[in-house]
């Protein structure tokens, strides 16, 4: 199990806005009438969007009362799940693998270079406020190992010095393009492809 | 190897793209009807006699799932849900058929949903997926606007509705009740069973619930047949999969391969061999992280089925083969994964929650050389006691891997931890402490 609190900084108020609102409508929809206790998830996942990347308190009150249902539960989902962040985690949310198959290929590396780039600790903001960084578990692109994620983007086949680079352009505020970083397509093997090639010389 | 011609995932690399006319020319979507016409138990036959078994990690077969749905259709709507939650380390292989060939996923959701008369088809992605997700969507989408899903999908006759619900980090909820749990908006604890979801589900409804591997290869399997399906690998452990290879491999890979194709060609022939050589092999973990771990003298024999894996007391799962070359310390690998369980369990079964924990602090301890000797064995004993004493095979998913490395490397363990506790050294075990204070997060 994996514990977690909510931040000790907490606004008073929260509201959806009315994209969220209408995001929110559209997901209710899409469960039988009555159940609408089903959308408290994507309903979370909107609202962490809404307020730069974490839920206060104050967005699971609003959630209980929007799905009619207990504000208990609504915290019960959002601290049973380690995707929802309960206090502030920045801009650019790092999350790097460190489950046995990307640690075999050097994952340790990565967690060096977010140390040396963002800041001593898991979860601990950068300087500037716009970045941290924590260790998470498999994020399933093991063949694709050492990896890892950036916000919904994942960055793959990294080593040191790459992860160093990339940190330096997200903490510049350039825009990156997600995928393998040793320029192999997808999850083939590089320069070893044994199948399906006719159709990849096609 | 497998010929490319049977080959069911053609765009596994994203050669020829997923848009409806391409995936049309794969095959996809041309005679979906002609297969629905043919009725409910024709299609339950077919999959019966292709042998089908699930992807998931039970190996549970699929065909027989399908015929524990009622037959008629009662006062309760049946549901059909997709488990895209893959999070088990090691595997990789629902994200490219999600990428790929989502067309051959919705497509198989629409026979699937036929066959156990549901409605309304629930894809359940896990949340880190999300771009994933996204693609899914559009994709999704698509066949809304091509009238391929929706009312009277393909020219069926037959209404589907598909939706997607994200999962947020959740490894148990690739567990099917907690899956269900997570859907109906609650924290991700499984279900006690019996009641199997296959009569009281989602929502208290009739539910089947099926990988994504599952589903995608059933529109191919009906259109050449289960007969062709099962004349691949052998008699119960038929058909194709997608193996992952990672790790200390040369070159990692994704590869859909005939079932009982040995470990070996898959390491050395299409992941281009362990780094440093095969004699630099150490271990294999043939099926992700659950299934117990096979010395490198069995990986020169092995081939990779559901049964002949049963046999070396391992398994097949999900497929994920993670490989672990000499220059790692093998107890360190295994106490990640232990850790990774603690950081799991979902704290519903105290053996579990406890457990898990435990196993992860002795383990990191035994890494280090600062466990005493009785320890050894009383790890194994801890394992025991997590091990069918739990509501969900989580139990036995996070002892089996700590099983076999008592197994296979017990004497690796014996020679690095030689502290004994009658010398009154102070160590400060922390085995007696309750685990939330030692938990970092805290």
């Amino acid at each position: 199990m994996s514990l977690k609190r909510p931040a000790k900084d907490q606004p008073d108020n929260f509201e959806f806005n009315s994209s969220s609102l209408k995001a929110a409508e559209k997901i209710i929809s899409n469960y039988p009438e009555g159940k609408q206790q089903s959308a408290v998830m994507a309903l979370l996942y909107i609202a962490q969007r809404q307020n730069n990347n974490w839920i206060p308190l104050a967005a699971m009150k609003y959630i209980a009362k929007f799905l009619d249902m207990p504000y208990i539960k609504v915290y019960e989902v959002a601290t049973f799940y380690s995707m929802y962040n309960l206090s502030p985690v920045g801009k650019y949310f790092i999350q790097v693998c460190t489950t046995t198959p990307c640690m075999i290929r050097g994952a340790n590396k990565l967690v060096e270079a977010c140390k040396e780039k963002i800041s001593e600790n898991e979860l601990e903001l950068s300087k500037d406020k716009d970045c941290s960084w924590m260790e998470v578990e498999c994020l399933g692109a093991c063949v694709n190992a050492p990896m890892m994620q950036i916000n919904d983007d994942y960055f793959e086949d990294l080593d040191k010095e790459k992860t160093l680079k990339i940190l330096d352009q997200i903490l510049k505020g350039e825009s990156l393009t997600p995928g393998s970083y040793r320029g192999r397509v997808n999850n083939e093997p590089e320069n070893n492809r044994k199948t399906l090639v006719d159709i990849k010389n096609a | 190897m497998l010929k490319d011609q049977d080959r069911i995932f053609k765009n596994l690399y994203n050669d020829l793209g997923t848009d409806i006319t391409s995936v049309q020319n794969r095959g996809d979507w041309v005679n979906t009807k002609d297969l629905i016409v043919k009725g409910r138990d024709w299609i339950i036959n077919e999959i019966k006699v292709s042998q089908l078994r699930g992807r998931g990690g039970a190996g549970f077969p699929t065909g027989l799932k399908w015929s524990f749905a009622p037959k008629e259709l009662g006062s309760r709507p049946h549901y059909l849900v997709i488990n895209a939650d893959e999070s088990e380390p090691g595997t990789c292989k629902d994200r490219d058929i999600l990428r790929f060939e989502p067309h051959k996923l919705i497509e198989g959701c629409l026979i699937a949903s036929y066959a156990v008369q549901a409605h309304v088809c629930y894809i359940y992605i896990r949340g880190e997926y999300f771009i994933e997700g996204q693609k899914l969507q559009a994709v999704i989408d698509e066949a809304y606007e091509k009238k391929l899903i929706g009312k009277n999908a393909a020219g069926t006759g037959w209404d589907l509705d598909i939706y997607i619900h994200y999962g947020a980090g959740a490894y148990i909820c690739g567990e099917e009740t907690a899956l269900l749990e997570s859907i109906e908006g609650n924290k991700g604890q499984p279900r006690l069973k019996p009641p199997f979801p296959a009569l009281i589900g989602l929502y208290g409804c009739p539910t089947i619930i099926n990988n994504v591997e599952t589903i995608a290869v059933v529109p191919t399997i009906l259109r050449r047949g289960g007969k062709w399906f099962a004349s691949l690998g052998r008699e119960k452990n038929t058909g194709t999969k997608i193996f992952c290879i990672s790790g200390n491999v040369n070159n990692p890979c994704n590869v859909e391969e005939e079932m009982n194709i040995p470990l070996k060609e898959l390491i050395e022939f299409h992941a281009g061999g362990v780094v440093g050589g095969w004699e630099n092999l150490q271990a294999v973990i043939p099926g992700g992280s659950s299934m117990p771990l096979i010395p490198k003298e069995k990986c020169e024999t092995l081939t990779m089925d559901f049964d002949s894996l049963v046999a070396e007391k391992s398994g097949l799962g999900t497929a994920g083969v993670v490989v672990i070359n000499k220059d790692q310390d093998i107890i360190k690998c295994m106490a990640r994964i232990a850790r990774f369980y603690k950081h799991e369990s979902c704290g519903q079964c105290t053996p579990c929650r406890e457990g898990s924990g435990w196993m992860w602090r002795m383990l990191e301890r035994m890494a280090r050389g600062e466990a005493s000797k009785e320890e050894v064995d009383m790890l194994g004993d801890v394992t025991k006691q997590i091990e069918g004493h739990t509501i969900c095979a989580f139990g036995e998913g996070s002892s089996w891997p700590v099983q076999g490395l008592l197994r296979h490397f017990k004497d690796e363990i014996k020679k690095r931890n030689k502290f004994d506790p009658i010398v009154k050294e102070n160590k400060n075990i922390p085995y007696l402490v309750d685990q939330h204070l030692l938990d970092k997060n805290a």
